[in-house]
């Protein structure tokens, strides 16, 4: 048995009626890798906070090295010795990794001798980076490690690492995973805080799943399986989905060599992008969220347009029509951000049912809204897909992500669409909804519809689609069939890693 | 410690309480900033807001609160389509001086054939197509070369009081005038003339007009599928164009309504109440009427009741200067103060006040 670095009893800590952490206690050995499971809302970031001195406990101890450690701000937990990674990166893209790195310091050295360090750390753990590059220009691979180095600088004793492999390809992951081994290797401890169970199983030693702001179970991922895990995490029986075999169906979605330039700045032009979906089909597209995801909705959806021959729904070109034309249609889409583009927040469900289905479900009569019928087909939406709301009355900002989404996309999937295109249709979504999610998608390929799936969680693409391609810099992969892509090639479709001739762990 | 916290859900209590508090505390705040003016704080609160009322000669005042408050709730109601729709036009001044312009050019061009039937609608239409053109400038600007609205809608305010002022000493001066400034009396042309449809009611075209708009702009809102996208355009723009709300012809359309309306006003001022096309015409209505559309909570109905109270205003700000010889500064000071007194206390609505005592950790 190692010595413990970290140890918490006890802890609570409730934000008016909602308590966020119940009687938490744990505890991270040195050098040990441990994991901090949950379901989005299970408490784990309340939890790092507290341990980052950015949330003080309601109750509760912690201890370092067995002295009490009660951080009064960040400065203080870091000259403590703990170090965070944040999941949404701070950093300014129109300075330099070492400008970056300077920032965010106590004290501050020189920009020359932060350079060098910077080399020397970078070097030394595997995370090629050069100091003087803009950050604007990184990948979110390479700004993660400006984040990591930045922690490394300050020799943290622990590491906490928030959902760091939610913005990277396989092999990057695999760079970080080299990396946070070494690390533990020289004693550093890592609390690594995540909800994909197979790396988890593959990095970890030890693991504190949390439900519901309490400890509901300890124990060691490398010999736990996965699927007991996520049922700890859940709290419930997972379904796996189920798909029936589909005969080939018509052509349903083409598209022609369309390419569109960057709607803004920070946009992604398309380049000669070619699918072809068939009824009954279920197309997944990969990609690291800023490939061009957004914008391929947007050409799809109506919102942007484009050549009128490069998009076909049926055979019938319809790159010009406009939103509600392809809806009557029958193309139908599902964009990432449900709050803000998806629904109004302040609007009741019954106003956002009618945000896209006044077309297919006849919701207007000489131009009036028949809110009657439209609070009706939201309370089916909510019915069928299990939305928990009290009724169609509350506004979509006050339900949570995952009921949110289902709503969304049950929306959608209840206009009977000829081609659904959802892109994260599970982003930030918790399990159980995910997979009733995932479940409503297959069953409308079933019946008929063809579906593209546009998705960072590459578990989920391999799941649920049948033939697989990969969205890179405004670029399309020539599609392959899902079943049976190892995980190396899915990164190769990827376009690989960054740096990845310069990506090796200093033995 | 006094500390603002978040309300889960924006309170409908302080919505439609927020404006009965804001205009209590601008009476506070005015009757400081009158006795500061050496004035009896009290005795000036009552004269504007009491006086018009129940005074001897509320007689003469409380028609005067339809005239006064019809623009104002005209083009307001104009006004709060683009509001909510996130479409700021501050030109509603100039889109009235336009308006009424155009619509005195008819009566004026025509005069003084006889035949009212023909005249008066020929006014009201030249008077909202004016106000309406007026504020297609910063509309299209916008579209096309995504110039801000609110700078040129604002801009055009003084472009169009300086046209006003060519018209009164130029184009549209009185021929019998002799030599003054300003048109002949539109109110003294029959055909022309937008007179009290009941005497001494106070009650014109312009009434009947606002009366209208507002049960037109309540239908529109709360019924049709525009009314729904100019909502949805003004609380989740990248829902709207989801909803398949094209931006710009909302753009176009809100600036086009919100100007044909404040010209109909003006129109229906410059025929009735005011008589004529002077350099003095315009009393800043269009920029009251900003102030009245938030106070109404850009509801129509709140819309009319706050229309009504800015009429007041100006009705007792007139009695005060002339009775106890306040500057006239003093009512726009005041007028402002409402509308910053209601953005202030707005803040209730979705925040709430919470004293904690200093943690002890």
């Amino acid at each position: 048995m190692r010595d413990t670095l970290l140890n918490i009893a006890g802890l609570t800590k409730a934000y008016g009626s909602v308590v966020a952490n119940r009687d938490v206690s744990f505890s991270v050995g040195v050098g040990e890798i441990h994991a901090l499971l949950g379901e989005n809302g299970a408490g784990k970031s309340t939890l790092v906070k507290t341990i980052y001195g950015l949330v003080k406990p309601d109750s509760g101890t912690m201890s370092m090295r067995g002295a009490p450690f009660v951080p009064a701000d960040p400065a203080a937990a870091r000259k403590a010795g703990v170090g965070m990674v944040f999941q949404h990166f701070s950093l300014f893209d129109a300075l330099t990794v070492a400008e970056n790195i300077v920032l965010g310091m106590d004290n501050p050295p020189s920009p020359r001798a932060i350079a060098a360090e910077v080399r020397r750390v970078s070097d030394q753990y595997g995370l090629p980076l050069d100091p003087d590059q803009i950050v604007g220009d990184l990948s979110a691979g390479e700004r993660q490690r400006v984040e990591i180095i930045r922690c490394l600088l300050q020799n943290p004793k622990l590491l906490i690492m928030d959902e760091p492999t939610s913005v990277l390809t396989p092999q990057e992951v695999e760079i970080l995973f080299k990396t946070l081994r070494k690390l533990a290797a020289e004693g550093t401890s890592i609390l690594y805080i995540s909800h994909k169970l197979s790396e988890i199983a593959a990095l970890c030693e030890a693991a504190t799943i949390l439900r519901l702001g309490q400890v509901v179970a300890t124990c060691d991922p490398r010999t736990t399986a996965p699927r007991e895990m996520a049922e700890l995490m859940v709290g419930q029986v997972l379904q796996s989905p189920v798909r029936a075999a589909r005969p080939e169906g018509t052509m349903a979605l083409e598209l022609t060599g369309l390419s569109a330039p960057a709607p803004h700045r920070f946009g992604t032009a398309l380049r000669d992008i070619r699918i072809a979906v068939r009824a009954g089909e279920v197309l997944g597209i990969g990609g690291v969220a800023g490939n061009g995801q957004d914008e391929l909705v947007a050409v799809l959806s109506g919102e942007t347009p484009s050549d009128n021959d490069a998009v076909l729904l049926d055979g019938k070109p319809v790159g010009r029509s406009p939103v509600n034309a392809r809806r009557a249609l029958g193309l139908l889409c599902a964009p990432e951000e449900r709050l803000g583009h998806a629904a109004a927040p302040e609007m009741s469900l019954t106003e956002n049912a009618a945000v896209t289905a006044i077309t297919r479900k006849s919701l207007t009569q000489n131009g009036f809204v028949d809110w009657s019928k439209a609070r009706a087909f939201a309370s089916a939406v909510i019915a069928q897909f299990d939305v928990r709301t009290p009724g169609p009355q509350h506004t979509a900002a006050s339900l949570s992500g995952g009921n949110l989404q289902k709503f969304v996309i049950g929306r959608e999937i209840m206009q009977a669409p000829r081609v659904l295109v959802v892109n994260q249709p599970t982003w930030g979504v918790d399990a159980a909804a995910a997979a009733a999610i995932r479940q409503a998608l297959l069953t409308l390929a079933d019946e008929g519809a063809a579906v593209v799936v546009i998705s960072q969680d590459l578990d989920e693409l391999m799941e649920i689609s049948d033939r697989f391609c990969a969205l890179t810099e405004g670029r399309l992969s020539a599609p392959r069939p899902a079943r049976g892509l190892t995980v190396d090639q899915i990164g190769m479709m990827l376009g690989g890693a960054h740096d990845m001739e310069v990506a090796h762990v200093a033995e | 410690m006094i500390v603002l916290e978040k309300r889960e859900a924006p309170s409908r209590l302080w919505a439609w309480g927020s404006p009965v508090m804001a205009v209590l505390l601008t009476m506070v705040l005015g009757g400081l900033l009158f006795a500061a003016l050496g004035q009896n704080p009290f005795t000036v609160i009552r004269t504007i807001f009491l006086d018009p009322l129940f005074s001897e000669f509320a007689w003469f005042y409380r028609p005067q609160i339809l005239i006064k408050g019809a623009p104002l709730v005209l083009i307001a109601i104009g006004l709060s389509f683009g509001f909510r729709a996130g479409v700021w036009n501050i030109g509603a001044e100039g889109q009235y001086i336009v308006g009424a312009i155009c619509g005195a050019g008819v009566a004026l061009a025509l005069y003084p054939m006889d035949a009212r039937w023909l005249i008066f609608p020929t006014m009201v239409l030249a008077g909202a197509s004016g106000g309406w053109a007026w504020a297609m400038i910063p509309a299209l600007l916008r579209v096309r070369f995504g110039t801000n609205e609110i700078l040129v809608s604002l801009m055009l305010v003084y472009v169009a009081e300086q046209l006003l002022a060519a018209m009164a000493l130029g184009a549209m001066r009185n021929p019998e005038g002799m030599g003054f400034p300003g048109s002949r009396n539109l109110s003294q042309y029959p055909s022309a003339a937008n007179l009290e449809l009941i005497s001494g009611s106070g009650m014109h075209w312009g009434v009947v007009a606002a009366l209208i708009t507002v049960i037109f702009a309540y239908v529109t809102l709360s019924r049709h599928v525009f009314g729904f996208h100019v909502r949805l355009a003004g609380q989740a723009p990248r829902a709207a164009k989801f909803a398949g709300v094209n931006p710009a012809r909302m753009v176009l359309i809100c600036m086009g309504l919100s100007g044909a309306l404040a010209g109909a006003a003006g129109l229906f001022e410059v025929a009735g109440p005011a008589g004529q096309i002077s350099i003095d015409f315009n009393v800043g209505y269009g920029f009251t009427a900003i102030i009245v559309a938030f106070l109404g909570r850009l509801h129509p109905i709140g819309i009319m009741a706050a229309g009504a109270l800015m009429a007041l205003t100006y009705i007792g700000g007139g009695i005060a200067q002339s009775s106890l010889g306040l500057p006239a500064a003093a009512i726009n000071l005041l007028q402002g103060m409402l509308l910053f007194n209601l953005l202030a206390v707005d803040v209730f609505t979705t925040y709430r006040i919470r004293l904690l005592r200093k943690e002890v950790t």
